[in-house]
């Protein structure tokens, strides 16, 4: 690579680079100072914190608060730790993901090789759910899933954030498939394929980079979601509800380092799905959007 | 009775015509080409015989069998798209066989006709391939290749060459030309280009604002435009239009032609009349050209001398622009003519070649004999 800049137009100095990776460090840090105080205090006994050394590395080095956090924590009223929650959280947020995706990449399919009267009506007003803030459907929500009797369930939880999802997956998939000529679905009706047959052999396999979003985007903003939680979960609340019961809760002593624990195991999962895919994220993002 | 038959059909976006009352009946084995602008109908007709498009009214039928109705897949046509739309996700092989398993065809009779079709259009090397890694000119094979595997009755083409190179245009042009003779399938082909229309078809329609301008041959839809429409979309440099007074001679029409600034001279129809009055005289660039590219024995040609305006070279041929009756007029003359801006030089001017049309209907007035 050094090789490579010296040829380059632009010539810094050594003073200049000096600055800039100086400033680029100084920031890096900024930003990695939270989850280094989080690690090193959930790996240390809750009497080295108390003592006032936040920032020191532990002296004793400890994985207790991490097993505390897991299974044996106080959460609520059981001492059940995390790990129940953290199951709930799987079971909301895998079909919610599945089905929201699915849907969505359908809704994209139809509103532009399928078009009909009044297509951009119907994209407008699924588009236009994407901007209804949480909190003005709590009521009509917990209405509607009372009458369908699935209130306080994990179906219902996973219909909410389907219903939420799809406004965000369709424009996705749509621009998308927008860029992608029309004559392709019309050789394959030649050729005999139906409508279904086009989607799953031809529309689906190209998909890949934007279903790479659609997951990352409804992974995190379903895992990470805690209002429609802590209102439609019931008893199956998900691990963000749990969590803030865990630090929150009023009475003994706090142990921050669980608390610490207990926060990076729940935000784990989103990480995880960021490392893995992270890449694909900003170029299926940018096919999404900029072509459309 | 034709083998694809268009009777009367219509095509209408709510209130908006947009083909009007079609009539066409193409044999088998013809090679038809539709020819027009953009927007002239000419890929709606393409789709609604294809069945891509519903008919609003009238009927299409292929083989005696009304189409009307009918899916795509089942009216046995294959069609050329001008993306090409080949699938991006499977192989060159697959993308090739894939109508063929839609129907049920069983997996050795397919590997027999991808093997075929490939030895015809020389893909054989490509099959394992992707589009994506195919040039312009093999996505277009392989785009015929899934046509031409299914062995339909019509072939339908929606400018196929329209997105390859120029050389590569003309290279595919000849390979579709040379497979229609060997196959003899009926095809319909789209095009803007008039010269692609010229060469490829048995037969032209040229279409413009949705109605069929004119059906016929390439030679009488060149040698006898019906309007002026196709006269002036047909041939390249198109056809130059001079307004003329049509009076009566001694032996037939004549009419006077101002030639650049000064001089008039009266043009004889020998033995030919026309009613008398205005008319659009149209004039072909080669035939008007130079004393030397003319047949002057056969006596038909008149000689003029003309200010040259604007001389362009183009290699085979020079086109020269001078002044007839106040209108620039393009000529044809042969390439290593030497000529000047600003000459004076002789043109000779074919009379067996001239064009009337009614001014106000465009449409062609035919010459009578004298004494008819």
């Amino acid at each position: 690579m050094s090789n490579v800049t010296q040829d380059t137009a632009v010539r810094t100095s050594t003073v200049t680079r000096i600055f800039i990776y100086g400033l680029l460090i100084l920031f890096a840090a900024y930003y990695l100072m939270p989850l280094f105080v989080m690690i090193v205090n959930s790996l240390k006994p809750l009497s080295e914190i108390t003592s006032g050394n936040m920032m020191a590395l532990p002296e004793v080095w400890t994985l207790e608060p991490w097993r505390q956090a897991w299974s044996k924590a106080q959460i609520g009223i059981e001492p059940t730790g995390l790990k129940p929650y953290f199951l709930n959280s799987i079971l909301i947020v895998v079909p919610a993901v599945f089905i929201s995706t699915i849907v969505g990449a359908m809704n994209g399919y139809v509103l532009t090789k399928w078009r009909f009267r009044g297509d951009t009506l119907v994209f407008g007003a699924l588009l236009f759910s994407c901007f209804i803030p949480f909190q003005i459907v709590l009521i009509p929500m917990a209405v509607v899933l009372g009458k369908m009797g699935i209130a306080g369930s994990i179906p219902g939880l996973v219909l909410v954030h389907v219903v939420y999802g799809i406004g965000f997956t369709t424009l996705y998939y749509r621009n998308y498939y927008a860029v992608f000529p029309t004559e392709l679905v019309r050789a394959a009706q030649i050729d005999g394929a139906g409508f279904f047959r086009i989607f799953w052999r031809i529309m689906l396999p190209i998909s890949g980079p934007i279903t790479v979003v659609s997951v990352i985007w409804q992974f995190t903003n379903i895992w990470n979601d805690f209002l429609f939680g802590a209102s439609f979960a019931g008893q199956q609340q998900p691990m963000t509800v749990a969590l803030n019961n865990l630090v929150q809760s009023s009475t003994g002593v706090k142990e921050y380092n669980v608390h610490f624990a207990g926060a990076i195991l729940a935000a784990l999962p989103t990480l995880l799905v960021y490392i893995v895919a992270g890449r694909y994220f900003v170029r299926g993002l940018m096919a999404g959007s900029v072509k459309g | 009775m034709g083998f694809l038959n268009i009777k009367n059909a219509t095509k209408a976006y709510g209130d908006v015509e947009v083909l009007h009352n079609i009539d066409i009946s193409v044999e088998e084995g013809e090679f038809l080409v539709l020819v027009g602008p953009s927007g002239c109908g000419k890929s709606t007709l393409l789709n609604m015989i294809a069945g891509l498009e519903e008919i609003s009214s009238g009927e299409i039928s292929i083989k005696g069998k009304t189409m009307n109705g009918v899916h795509p897949s089942k009216r046995n046509i294959a069609m050329v798209f001008q993306s090409y739309a080949l699938y991006p996700n499977m192989s060159v092989a697959k993308n090739i066989t894939f109508g063929l398993e839609m129907h049920n065809v069983e997996k050795s009779v397919c590997k027999a006709a991808l093997a075929d079709v490939a030895k015809l259009l020389q893909i054989e090397p490509l099959l394992d391939r992707r589009p994506g890694q195919l040039s312009g000119g093999q996505r277009q094979r392989v785009a015929m290749g899934r046509a031409l595997v299914r062995n339909p009755d019509v072939f339908l083409f929606d400018e196929p060459l329209s997105n390859l190179d120029a050389k590569l245009r003309v290279d595919m042009r000849t390979e579709i030309k040379r497979l229609h003779e060997k196959l003899k399938t009926t095809m319909v082909y789209v095009t803007h280009d008039q010269i692609e229309a010229m060469t490829l078809s048995t037969r032209i329609a040229v279409m413009f604002e949705g109605y069929v301008q004119q059906l016929g041959t390439p030679k009488q839809i060149y040698d006898t435009p019906s309007n002026l429409y196709v006269a002036t979309f047909m041939g390249s440099p198109s056809m130059n239009l001079l307004p003329v007074d049509v009076m009566d001679g001694a032996d037939g029409s004549q009419f006077e032609l101002r030639i650049g600034d000064q001089v008039t001279k009266t043009v004889q129809l020998n033995g030919q009349r026309l009613p008398a009055g205005r008319y659009t005289l149209g004039l072909r660039p080669e035939h008007i050209t130079d004393p030397e590219s003319a047949d002057l024995e056969s006596g038909k040609y008149l000689m003029i001398e003309s200010v040259v305006e604007v001389v362009e070279p183009a290699g085979a041929d020079t086109f020269v622009t001078t002044k007839l009756q106040d209108i620039a007029v393009n000529t044809r003359m042969r390439g290593d003519i030497e000529v000047a801006t600003g000459e004076v030089t002789e043109f000779a001017l074919d009379l067996r070649r001239l064009h009337f049309f009614d001014p106000k209907t465009e449409l062609r007035v035919e010459l009578e004999a004298v004494g008819s």
